[in-house]
């Protein structure tokens, strides 16, 4: 991805009168980069009227008030900015330890999980401690990270039954991608884990411990280790 | 800071509202607020507040609050049948209350309406959390405690600059309002991802007579009356925003509302006008609307007619004020 990628290819639609959804082709995690890219120079620009701005997997969300400005003078500013991307480079991102304890009670899937995929348990904590993977974007709850993509082997499906609660703290991993969830939620993804760390605080500045475009690494806590 | 209502009564949710968190949606926050936007801010300007206080978004039916100290309240939106000690109580302006005094809202008074707005001047005095006062559910933050009111939680409301006496008995003039309506025509621009629908899918949406079904809530309204042809199950997830009409697989619509999740994976096909979502906010389950093609230089006019009626000056009327100044007494003739 990235350096090595070539450059997507862009759409400008209304959301309504008052948003523009940016969507990158290819619509995949490979054209999230520069959707961090544009979300950072968007920013800093700060067009008049820019209300806010949402990243999504391969897209920004860029919101505006009509009455101060016009689609077509966002659009103009687009224009330039999306022919000139380069994207975010993983050198430049914050990496966060996210520390966790896998299996058991913490993580009630991941037997299953090894089991769908042939390899042993051990083998998918490895595999899913093995790099350091891109924060995507939030979405689905306050503080609630995509990360990823995670490798071929850990690609599994989403659950055919839907939990109607997560415990917060639950690592889980569904449709390519892993998550964590900040809250106690009902969730269809696959719990591997889970991590003490407190992804979602609305009294803090930022209110979330990872943003879109930061890095991850996740750690395998010893067994009797504290989450 | 000053008791102001004490909650006798809530059987559906009534939470703490203002004009929610615009900026906070990409660290996964519902931008919030209140329904009908419309409504929460004239419902402050009656009562002399800034139009982004916080008030109460009761929606239909079942709210008792006692008056704890002698304040001027406002309610605009539905009628929800609202008295004051059992004598019917004004609409759209201001009025006086005493401590002792019994506000409630019953239920749904005319073919149209399910949330109503009750704003007190100072405003409801509840901390700023990430930049705003509302209740964010899905956070469990802002408001009371994150949380719809509950039976004895006791509202503060902030300081009242000015008299209170002169802001009671104001009244809102009826032509500068949303064409509040049973069986409404909504307007909608269409969605940003026509190529994941067939070419008839808008005309089905325009065509069709469409009911609020039962699982709807602040959320977003889930919307029954036909499917819509759309060809692909799901997309990457992208930001989304209130009046979007997204549609699984099955064909029936998703009206995204103020507490809808930040980011969606259904393709879009077609998005309600800023205009007009004070309309379709005050919608119940079983309600019926039709969808309206317009364009987007007229959804823009139709925003700037409305943000200038929310900005209307407010006419004295000297029978009113009079009284406001004898207390809540005498509001029969408005009720």
């Amino acid at each position: 991805m990235g350096a090595e990628g070539t450059a997507p290819r862009w759409t400008v639609r209304a959301v309504g009168e008052a948003a523009l959804l940016v969507a990158a082709k290819p619509d995949t995690p490979a054209s999230n980069p520069y959707i961090t890219a544009l979300y950072r120079r968007l920013t800093e620009l700060q067009p008049p009227g820019l209300t806010a701005l949402v990243p999504g997997i391969s897209s920004l969300l860029v919101r505006f008030d009509p009455l101060q400005t016009a689609a077509g003078t966002l659009e103009r500013t687009l224009k330039p900015l999306l022919a000139g991307l380069e994207p975010h480079r993983s050198g430049q991102q914050r990496v966060i330890i996210i520390p966790v304890r896998y299996g058991g009670v913490d993580g009630p899937d991941l037997e299953a999980v090894a089991a769908l995929c042939g390899v042993a348990p051990a083998e998918i904590v490895a595999d899913h401690c093995s790099k350091v993977y891109p924060v995507l974007m939030l979405g689905f709850a306050p503080g609630f990270p995509y990360i990823g993509p995670v490798s071929e082997l850990l690609s599994v499906p989403r659950r055919a039954t839907p939990r109607s609660a997560v415990p917060a703290g639950s690592v889980a991993l569904a449709a390519g991608l892993t998550g964590i969830y900040p809250a106690r939620l009902p969730g269809g993804w696959h719990i591997i884990g889970r991590t003490a760390l407190q992804l979602f605080d609305p009294s803090a500045d930022p209110p979330t411990l990872l943003a879109a475009g930061d890095g991850v690494r996740f750690e395998a806590l010893a067994d009797g280790a504290q989450p | 800071m000053t008791a102001a209502l004490r909650v006798l009564g809530a059987d559906l949710p009534i939470t703490v509202q203002d004009l929610g968190r615009p900026t906070a949606q990409r660290f996964g926050v519902p931008t919030g607020g209140a329904m009908d936007r419309f409504a929460l801010t004239v419902a402050n300007r009656l009562v002399g507040n800034p139009p982004d206080a916080a008030a109460l978004e009761i929606t239909v039916g079942g709210a008792a609050l006692e008056v704890l100290s002698p304040v001027v309240v406002a309610i605009t939106g539905a009628d929800l049948g609202a008295e004051l000690d059992d004598r019917a109580l004004p609409l759209w302006t201001s009025v006086y209350v005493r401590p002792g005094q019994l506000l409630q809202l019953t239920r749904r008074r005319r073919a149209w309406g399910a949330r109503a707005y009750l704003a007190i001047a100072g405003g409801l005095d509840v901390p700023v959390v990430l930049g705003a006062c509302g209740t964010s559910l899905a956070g469990a933050f802002g408001g009371v405690d994150g949380r719809p009111l509950r039976l004895d939680d006791i509202l503060l409301r902030g300081a009242v600059h000015g008299d209170l006496a002169t802001l009671a008995g104001r009244r809102w003039p009826e032509d500068t309002m949303p064409g509040y309506v049973d069986n409404p025509a909504i307007h909608v621009l269409p969605g940003p991802h026509r190529e994941h629908f067939e070419r008839t899918a808008l005309d089905a949406l325009t065509e069709t007579e469409w009911t609020v079904g039962a699982a709807s809530n602040r959320m977003g309204y889930r919307l029954a009356g036909a499917a819509l042809p759309v060809k692909t199950a799901s997309i990457a997830s992208h930001g989304v925003v209130a009046g979007a009409l997204q549609v699984p697989p099955d064909g029936a619509p998703i009206l995204l509302m103020a507490d809808a999740q930040t980011t969606g994976g259904y393709p879009i096909v077609a998005v309600v006008v800023g205009a007009d979502l004070p309309l379709v906010a005050q919608l119940l389950p079983g309600d019926r609307l039709r969808f309206r093609r317009t364009t987007a230089a007229r959804a823009v006019a139709a925003w700037r007619a409305l943000d200038a009626h929310a900005r209307s000056r407010i006419p004295e009327d000297a029978a009113l004020a009079a009284l406001g100044l004898a207390g809540a007494g005498p509001v029969g003739p408005f009720g």
